[in-house]
């Protein structure tokens, strides 16, 4: 938003030399590429110009409907996964949690319990799932990318086995099934929510210190005394427990509990919005809004090629493109960040 | 300070081994420091001696032998147990995050937080801590909201030293906290040392490999070849010379059984 406001006021240069105005714009650009969310935010709002050009249905509400279905479950699951790649590990079996999770909701609600409980019961196996996860990464020092990759194909296979292959519909009443997600303007506001939270926990607490720290400087935070072990754990569990929720709430938007659900396709979303919005994978450094703005992004030109009658295949391909181009343009932007210095 | 009152030290370590699997860096190792003392460390590149400082930090565990504070035995748990205890290390590797600004970093693992168990950071009460510190030791970084990357290796060096010093230790863990520094930063630090042994009776054990550095401010002087203590004297009962003809005399007698 900042950025068209400084396209209004140089708009119009009253009896300044053209050096001046050059000068005006260099500095701008400077003190937009110091915000690290810059080249995300700036694609997002060339894209939805582009679509909304094409086709004037694209910024329609129930277009906006599509494009949240879409990027609000990515962007919770990608908050988590950021959580885990500023720690300097990444998490594969994300996917697969959040087909757990509705699946435990509902095999504890046949059991007979009320829907809140079976809520909690299925986070807690999300939790116990990224405990797991960061108990054999730390304590047996196995790297991430093969503790997660494991957990995937178990996980996987354990959701097929205890529902026998086949969707079942979650039961819940019009509230419980409102506040989790039935509407897709809840899911999106959980979603920003939960953003917003990550956001603040990463750059504002305790925590979120201790995990730029463990990430940045694993050795170094060891030697002032920071329990790198817990910490990676706990985001490992944050992830999961993101994974699971979104998982659920995808549920209950669909109206199915599907073992298939997510997977890799939803995993590897979430890492490309963290990753082409601005968290870089060398570890301490990342940003959750930047995440949720990936989504969108991915969002956006998913629905948007949808719209504009883009097929599939092309979609992967421009994906697979943006990937690789905003990674660089991070990296590139990073250094001109510190000043220059490779 | 005589053998003979081990009751003013602060830190004992007797028979102090450590392996590292095959690799023996440290070979029954006996340590003290009095209070308000200052001992330097010298020896060759890998003697031994940021292995000897991890154990005083509790960073590492010692394979065998024991660790004694103001005359009692300890087992250093972790580095937090050894903190609690009134140890604070300048590592070799300065344990400082990139990523993070100075006073983020001045302040890591001891943040002045709110809210309870939320823990929320508390940046303006540290920025005002860290800077109102830096400036009366005298270090001079641009800002202490830079990123610690941004900083010359000497800027780093004072900032990691300002961050023990900042704690009110009792014992101050020193790893060449001067390697990287000019000559105006070092005597800068070398001054910090002596301004805390005329105002406290901070104990300070300071690795070095620069010995005329080190000879001003230090009370004793051990010599670590190695894995072991070769070498124990008061500053004034030995000499440069003294030290630099140890070193050279250890070093003739090996290439003769090399060559010889
Ligand atoms: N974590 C470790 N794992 C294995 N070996 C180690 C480890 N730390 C130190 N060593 C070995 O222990 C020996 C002593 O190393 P140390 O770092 O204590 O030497 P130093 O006296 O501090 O040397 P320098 O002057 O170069 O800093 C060396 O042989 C080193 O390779
Ligand atoms: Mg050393």
């Amino acid at each position: 938003m900042a950025y068209q406001e400084n396209i209004e006021t140089t708009g119009a240069p009253r009896g300044r030399s053209a050096g001046e105005i050059a000068g005006d714009w260099y500095r701008r650009a400077i003190v937009l590429l110091q915000w690290r969310e810059a080249s995300i935010t700036l694609a997002g709002i060339a894209l939805v110009i582009y679509f909304q050009w094409t086709s004037p249905y694209f910024l329609s509400a129930d277009n906006l409907g599509v494009l949240g279905q879409f990027a609000a479950a990515t962007a919770i699951i990608a908050a988590g996964e950021v959580m885990v790649l500023v720690n300097r590990e990444l998490d594969l079996s994300v996917g697969q949690v959040y087909a757990l999770a509705p699946l435990v909701m509902y095999f504890a609600q046949q059991a007979g319990t009320p829907l809140p409980v079976a809520v909690v019961l299925a986070l807690a196996a999300a939790a116990f799932v990224g405990l797991l996860n960061g108990a054999i990464t730390v304590g047996l020092r196995v790297p991430s990318f093969v503790t997660t990759l494991g957990m995937l194909f178990f996980v996987n296979g354990f959701n097929l086995t205890i529902s026998g292959g086949f969707p079942v519909q979650p039961e819940a009443g019009a509230f419980w099934k409102t506040l989790f997600g039935g509407n897709i303007a809840v899911q999106v506001a959980w979603a920003v929510v939960l953003v917003v939270i990550f956001q603040f926990v990463l750059t504002k607490t305790r925590w979120g210190l201790h995990t730029i720290a463990t990430g940045g400087n694993p050795i170094g935070a060891a030697e002032v005394g920071i329990r790198t072990g817990r910490v990676k754990i706990g985001n490992f569990m944050i992830c999961s427990v993101l994974g699971g929720f979104a998982g659920i709430l995808d549920a209950f938007r669909i109206e199915s509990v599907d073992p298939l659900a997510g997977g890799t396709e939803i995993m590897f979303m979430a890492i490309a919005s963290a990753v082409i919005g601005g968290t870089l994978l060398t570890g301490g450094s990342g940003t959750v809004v930047g995440a949720f703005l990936g989504a969108v992004v991915l969002g956006i030109l998913k629905d948007g090629f949808t719209i504009s009658g883009v097929n599939a295949y092309t979609f992967d391909m421009i994906l697979g493109i943006a990937i690789v181009v905003t990674m660089i343009m991070n990296v590139h932007i990073s250094r001109i960040r510190a000043g220059g210095k490779p | 300070m005589t053998d003979t009152n081990p009751g003013t030290d602060v830190l004992r370590g007797e028979h102090l081994s450590k392996s590292f699997g095959a690799v023996r860096a440290l070979d029954d190792i006996n340590l003290r420091l009095g209070r308000g003392e200052v001992l330097a460390l010298l020896g060759d590149n890998g003697a031994g001696k940021s292995t000897l400082m991890k154990i005083l930090t509790g960073f590492h565990q010692p394979t065998s032998g024991t660790l004694h504070i103001d005359g009692e035995p300890v087992t250093l748990q972790s580095v937090m147990h050894a903190r609690s205890l009134g140890i604070e290390p300048v590592y070799q590797d300065l344990a400082l995050v990139d990523e993070l600004s100075v006073f983020r970093n001045m302040f890591l693992q001891r943040e002045i937080t709110r809210g309870g168990a939320l823990r929320i950071l508390d940046d303006r009460a540290m920025r005002r801590a860290a800077a109102s510190h830096l400036e009366r030791m005298g270090v001079n970084v641009p800002s202490v909201d830079v990123e610690i990357s941004k900083l010359s290796g000497g800027q780093r060096q004072a900032v990691a030293v300002a961050r023990a010093v900042y704690s009110d230790a009792r014992i101050l863990l020193l790893d060449e906290p001067t390697a990287a520094m000019g000559v105006r930063e070092s005597a800068l630090i070398l001054d910090v040392i002596r301004r805390l042994k005329e105002h406290s009776d901070v104990s300070v054990i300071i690795v070095a490999h620069n010995y005329a550095q080190v000879f001003d401010v230090c009370d004793r002087i051990n010599l670590v070849q190695d894995g072991r203590i070769t070498f124990d004297r008061p500053t004034r009962e030995t000499s440069i010379q003294e030290l630099t003809g140890l070193v050279v005399n250890e070093y003739r007698s090996a290439s003769e059984a090399v060559t010889g």
